[in-house]
């Protein structure tokens, strides 16, 4: 019994080193994020204190990043982006799932084959192509999103409307429900599980990423948090003060979001990572 | 039947058009442009047949390092980032009293952008480091990023920082599906908590290791963002990876014709990865 008290001793040891080891550059950052450049020259490890404090770093910072503008740009194209995907997706995925024919196997078998396709392979005839029909704007971003995110978010929704049983969705047909109601109003409640993973998984990669952006936004008030965070650093990146204070801001909508939904987050990567 | 084709049409064709717009067009489109001396400026492409596949392997210097160095730093991070992912996972579930917040410290970096932890990670390497290095006198924590090998280990442990914390979440689902009446029955009979973990754990556990393994491979094989803005590749391009090379081919030296080309190659690679995953996969549930 004794041992495996001390056993316990070490593991909370463990713990709290290894805890401090992965917060450590997180913390590192926002400490000199409030120092004047002077105090990150002279003590990198030491707390922002006296002279060397200073919260200009964050006035600066936010407005240079535009914040206001850039989160709600982020705000907008995620969120749009992600209820898009989470409709479409499960409309085909259900008429897939339904419609037993030779056309739903080839269709779904596709959109599953074309999650070997990495982005590189296809962005540069895509810019092109978007480019000549006037989509290189948000609204085009949105439509690109919703085509990159198709296969995960059928390939879940796929799978789980397999499983719940038919009888509910016939009851609605012999009411006399159309189609699209049987859908809207009996199916679409059920999905919800899978809803929130699909959601969840598409918040977190459309929200942090940052080449497609890059790539089919021009204007600089279009611009997401990640682009105006490569062009403010590129400007910055000598400047570590406001450089730091930038990258602090840029990291708090997504931390705070991950306090709010972490159940909902972990549960996301579990389900989706199974598949 | 007319009526139920409609309804099958609508449901499916907005979500295909988007797909079929943006992935498998530019697909087959860029397979076409990688016959041609394409450079995004002239809107005419000529046919050149090889020709850029001839460059890409005449001219092999530069991809051929960049394959190297990613296919080195794959191999580098499968294991670190899977055995940390599966410690950590180990740690987390011992029931300690903080355990949750434990998760949630190690998931953290997960949820931050690539682009984001590179400049942080940047400033880490070559400030904190720096002033650590010259403190104590350590030499090997200086210069970081500075050089190929240093620029190779900060990538490895950005990554493995930010990665193991999913792979963690992944084991976890896999640790708690293990029934606890097994290991108290191998207590029982005498095995030892590392005989516990060798033949009921690991056994246990190994369909979550593919889908580690796996997930990893391609993650770290597509690796842009965090490549992109911890090093941009430098020193002179020694620590650039497939991604990036194909990127600064289009945009810095604009020869879109061989980026494209680079493109179909790196798609190649990238595919046989997925399908040997999924062959393995589902060979292994077949076994089960």
């Amino acid at each position: 019994m004794k041992s495996n008290k001390h056993r316990r001793i070490w593991l909370y040891i463990l713990s709290c080193f290894l805890m401090a080891l992965f917060l450590s550059p997180l913390y590192i950052a926002l400490t000199n994020s409030f120092k004047t450049p002077k105090g990150i020259f002279m003590n990198v490890m030491s707390l922002p204190s006296g002279k060397f404090f200073s919260l200009k770093n964050y006035k600066e910072a936010f407005i240079q990043l535009d914040f206001i503008r850039s989160f709600t740009n982020s705000f907008l194209i995620t969120v749009s982006s992600t209820i898009l995907i989470i409709i479409l997706a499960s409309m085909a995925a259900w008429m897939l799932v339904r419609t037993r024919s030779k056309i739903s196997t080839a269709i779904f078998t596709f959109f599953a084959v074309a999650m070997l396709i990495p982005f590189q392979s296809v962005m540069l005839p895509l810019i092109n192509i978007m480019g000549k029909i006037g989509f290189l704007n948000p609204c085009g971003l949105v439509f690109m999103y919703v085509g990159f995110g198709a296969s995960l978010s059928i390939i879940l929704f796929h799978g789980f409307i397999k499983s719940i049983p038919r009888e509910l969705e016939e009851a609605a047909i012999i009411d006399g429900c159309n189609t699209f109601q049987v859908f809207w109003y009996v199916v679409f409640p059920m999905l919800k599980p899978t809803a929130v993973t699909v959601a969840i998984l598409n918040i977190m990669w459309i929200w942090n990423d940052f080449l497609l952006p890059q790539l089919v936004i021009n204007k600089p008030e279009w611009h997401t948090i990640p682009l105006k965070m490569f062009f403010f650093f590129g400007q910055y990146s000598k400047k570590w003060h406001l450089a730091l204070a930038g990258l602090v801001i840029a990291m708090i909508p997504i931390v705070a979001f991950y306090i709010f939904a972490q159940k909902y987050i972990i549960k996301g990567i579990t389900d989706g990572s199974i598949k | 039947m007319r009526n139920r084709r409609l309804w099958y049409v609508l449901f499916i064709a907005p979500i295909l058009v988007a797909f079929l717009a943006v992935v498998i067009i530019p697909a087959l489109i860029g397979i076409y442009y990688s016959f041609t001396d394409w450079n995004g400026i002239v809107n005419e492409a000529k046919w050149i047949g090889i020709d850029n596949y001839l460059e890409i392997f005449t001219n092999r210097e530069e991809f051929f390092n960049a394959f190297m160095f990613t296919a080195k730093i794959t191999a580098v991070l499968v294991v670190t980032i899977n055995l940390a992912g599966f410690g950590l996972a180990l740690l987390v579930t011992r029931g300690l009293k903080f355990s949750n917040f434990l998760r949630s410290a190690f998931f953290v970096p997960n949820l931050i952008g690539g682009l984001i932890l590179g400049f942080v990670w940047q400033f880490i390497f070559t400030k904190a480091f720096e002033f650590i290095g010259s403190k104590l006198g350590w030499e090997f924590m200086q210069g970081w990023l500075s050089t190929t090998t240093t620029g190779f280990w900060g990538l490895v442990i950005l990554m493995t920082w930010q990665l193991s914390g999913y792979m963690m979440v992944i084991y976890i689902a896999a640790l708690q599906n293990i029934p606890e009446s097994l290991n108290e029955a191998a207590a029982i009979d005498g095995a030892g908590s590392f005989q516990r973990l060798r033949y009921i754990t690991v056994p246990l556990i190994a369909p979550a290791v593919t889908v580690g393994l796996f997930l990893t491979l391609s993650n770290s094989f597509k690796l842009f963002d965090q490549n992109f803005a911890l090093t941009a590749g430098g020193p002179y391009h020694s620590t650039q990876m497939l991604a990036l090379n194909i990127y600064s081919t289009a945009f810095t030296f604009n020869k879109l014709g061989t980026a494209q080309a680079k493109a179909v190659l790196f798609f190649i690679t990238v595919a046989l990865i997925t399908l040997t995953q999924m062959y393995y996969s589902k060979q292994r549930e077949v076994e089960m």
